[in-house]
């Protein structure tokens, strides 16, 4: 349609921004498709080498044995994916993690939605408070666990909830070894994530209150609604619908993707251990095995597809308000 | 909705009735809101305390909230180490973000333009391809990735820790969402004025979104300033570790030096720290932008 064009118009793209003050040569680009490839194609050329080429190339490693080579090497056929599928190792960190997120998800949801509602009515001092949640988020995962493994839940005297503890003339515990007759792991990782991300869906809530239309609570005054639980359960929740499922739908996915703070916490340990770790050490580790580990990515990458679209379905994204 | 969070709306009459027991309301609201601060920002106060204390301060059996003498001079130790690359992690780092961000944001926002101003046949069937993309969750194809890039010779490389990043389909998708919503008839003035797509863009279009580049900015700084799996994968060797690679690798040596470690941390979270203070508006903009996906 317009060979011309798009080859007048593709120099300008080398020199990027400044090429804003072209020439009035090549001010008349008619050519529309020559325009969006310049705009697209650059984009979708390394979103085809980064995104589409990795899934392709681990779709054809998964059916072959590829040990300590990414170049496929024997076919296999499903071997992989039997293979995963009857580990243990394997089944049993979905599993946990499954639970994990059945426990974080409401978790993280009811806290950042407290916060949310508290700080959206606090009268003063509310951008300190909005500030002081919110930091964290901009903390990484591993400074979350290196705090958390090495000051607050340090298994020795000197951590701080064993200093606690001792206060109460507790016997010190050893948090994070996975001896003893409680996981007392879980306590450190779940209240590391909730520290990391609360501040974050804090926020998001605050932005989904804030576009509550102040009518619906004086209707709902009106109509006898009692000011606090009532206008929350008839006003404020189902004005937060659609923010709530998206904020849902996240908190789940990014549980089954769990990876920093474990890896930090934990290392490789047969407790406690996400699916992402375990592709780790099988894929990265000294047995170098792609094959089994790009099953796993996929069998993985499908679970949260399946997940994702339920949880969707159930809590009706998309659904008008 | 833009900077809405920046105006405190009050709630208005409603809800706020007097007495007693509005009063009572208000105190349990302003206990439990500083007893939440005073947790949320206990961390940061530890990594500080730790970072600038003595090793027996740190360790000492009977622990105060105080450390007995503060130690600056921690600071020139960090840095002069030299079994601990935390200066050259620091620069890996600053480039690794700064990059990502100037890529992913010009990528990005000329593709979201293309998809939603100029018309293509196929404009639709390639939108499609950017968003299936979203759907696959990034940690989940670390795998081939990585056979992917070690296959080009980048493992321990700045290309490899860099150019798999600059293609983000989510900022993609929401510059798209974004230029849909632009004044469409500024950009009609300007092709009657007989400027390009090309020129319509750079003259007319982006210097009007500059709120809106300016908070995806901070998201995406922030994101590959903290970013953790994939420079695990990539940064085998220690010249191209970043600094949660660095701190990482600190948390699981064998022989640590806790002021070390925490100094380390209070550092690497330095540039996010004044990025938060200066920048917040943008951040929370970003937050409320990007939480569809995160």
């Amino acid at each position: 349609m317009s060979g011309t064009q798009t080859t007048s118009a593709v120099p300008a793209a080398g020199s990027a921004g400044r090429a804003s003050s072209a020439s009035p040569r090549k001010r008349r680009v008619r050519g529309t498709t020559g325009a969006f490839w310049l705009f697209v194609g650059p984009f979708l050329l390394g979103l085809a080498i980064f995104i589409y080429v990795p899934i392709v190339w681990s779709l054809v490693l998964s059916f072959f044995r590829a040990q300590n080579t990414v170049v496929p090497d024997v076919f296999v056929g499903v071997k992989n994916y039997v293979d995963m599928l009857t580990d243990s190792a394997f089944l049993g960190s979905l599993w946990t993690f499954t639970l994990f997120g059945i426990f974080i998800v409401p978790t993280t949801y009811v806290i950042a939605l407290g916060l949310a509602v508290l700080i959206n009515r606090a009268r003063f001092a509310r951008a300190f408070f909005r500030s002081a949640i919110f930091i964290p988020a901009a903390c990484s995962y591993v400074v979350g666990a290196l705090v958390w493994k090495l000051s607050i839940f340090n298994g020795v005297r000197f951590g701080l909830a064993n200093t606690l503890l001792g206060m109460f003339g507790i016997d010190p515990v050893a948090w994070l070894s996975g001896t003893g007759d409680f996981p007392w792991y879980w306590p450190v990782v779940v209240t590391a994530r909730l520290w990391l991300q609360v501040g974050f869906y804090m926020i998001l809530l605050l932005a989904g209150l804030q576009q509550i239309p102040n009518n619906l609570y004086e209707a709902a005054y009106v109509d006898g609604a009692k000011p606090g639980w009532q206008t929350f359960i008839h006003v404020t929740l189902p004005g937060l619908r659609t923010t709530s499922v998206a904020v849902l739908i996240l908190l789940l996915i990014n549980a089954y993707q769990a990876f920093d703070e474990f890896y930090n916490l934990l290392g490789n340990v047969p407790y406690a251990r996400p699916p992402l770790v375990y592709l780790y050490y099988t894929a990265l580790g000294a047995a170098q095995d792609y094959g089994h580990g790009s099953a796993g990515a996929l069998i993985l990458s499908l679970i949260i597809a399946i997940v994702t679209i339920f949880q969707a379905r159930v809590l009706g994204f998309g659904k008008a308000d | 909705m833009a900077f809405s969070l920046l105006a405190p709306k009050p709630v208005g009459a409603v809800g706020q009735s007097g007495g007693v027991r509005s009063i009572l309301g208000t105190i349990v609201r302003y206990t439990v809101l500083v007893i939440a601060a005073i947790l949320f920002l206990l961390p940061y106060y530890l990594i500080l305390r730790n970072g600038l204390s003595s090793e027996k301060d740190i360790t000492s059996p009977d622990w105060t909230f105080f450390p007995s003498s503060i130690h600056w001079e921690n600071i020139t130790e960090l840095f002069t180490d030299p079994s601990v690359p935390m200066a050259g992690a620091m620069l890996n780092s600053a480039l690794i973000a700064v990059v990502q961000t100037f890529g992913q944001l010009l990528l990005g926002s000329m593709a979201g333009y293309g998809l939603a101003r100029i018309p293509y046949k196929h404009a639709n069937k390639i939108f499609y391809a950017v968003l299936v993309t979203l759907m696959i969750p990034s940690a989940v194809t670390f795998v081939p990735s990585f056979v992917l890039v070690s296959s080009l010779g980048w493992v321990s490389d700045l290309r490899g820790l860099i150019i798999p990043g600059l293609f983000s389909g989510f900022v993609a998708f929401l510059f798209r969402q974004f230029f849909l919503n632009f004044p469409i008839e500024l950009e009609d003035a300007a092709r009657v004025d007989g400027l390009s797509y090309w020129g319509t863009f750079w003259r007319i279009v982006f210097p009007n979104s500059l709120q809106f580049y300016a908070a995806i900015a901070v998201i995406t700084f922030i994101a590959a300033w903290n970013s953790f799996l994939w420079p695990l994968v990539i940064g085998q060797d220690p010249s191209s570790w970043t600094v949660q690679v660095a701190l990482s690798t600190f948390i699981t040596a064998q022989t640590i030096n806790l002021h070390e470690v925490f100094l380390g941390a209070a550092v690497s979270i330095l540039p996010l720290v004044l990025v938060f203070l200066f920048l917040q508006r943008y951040l929370v903009e970003g937050v409320a932008q990007t939480g569809i996906k995160g």
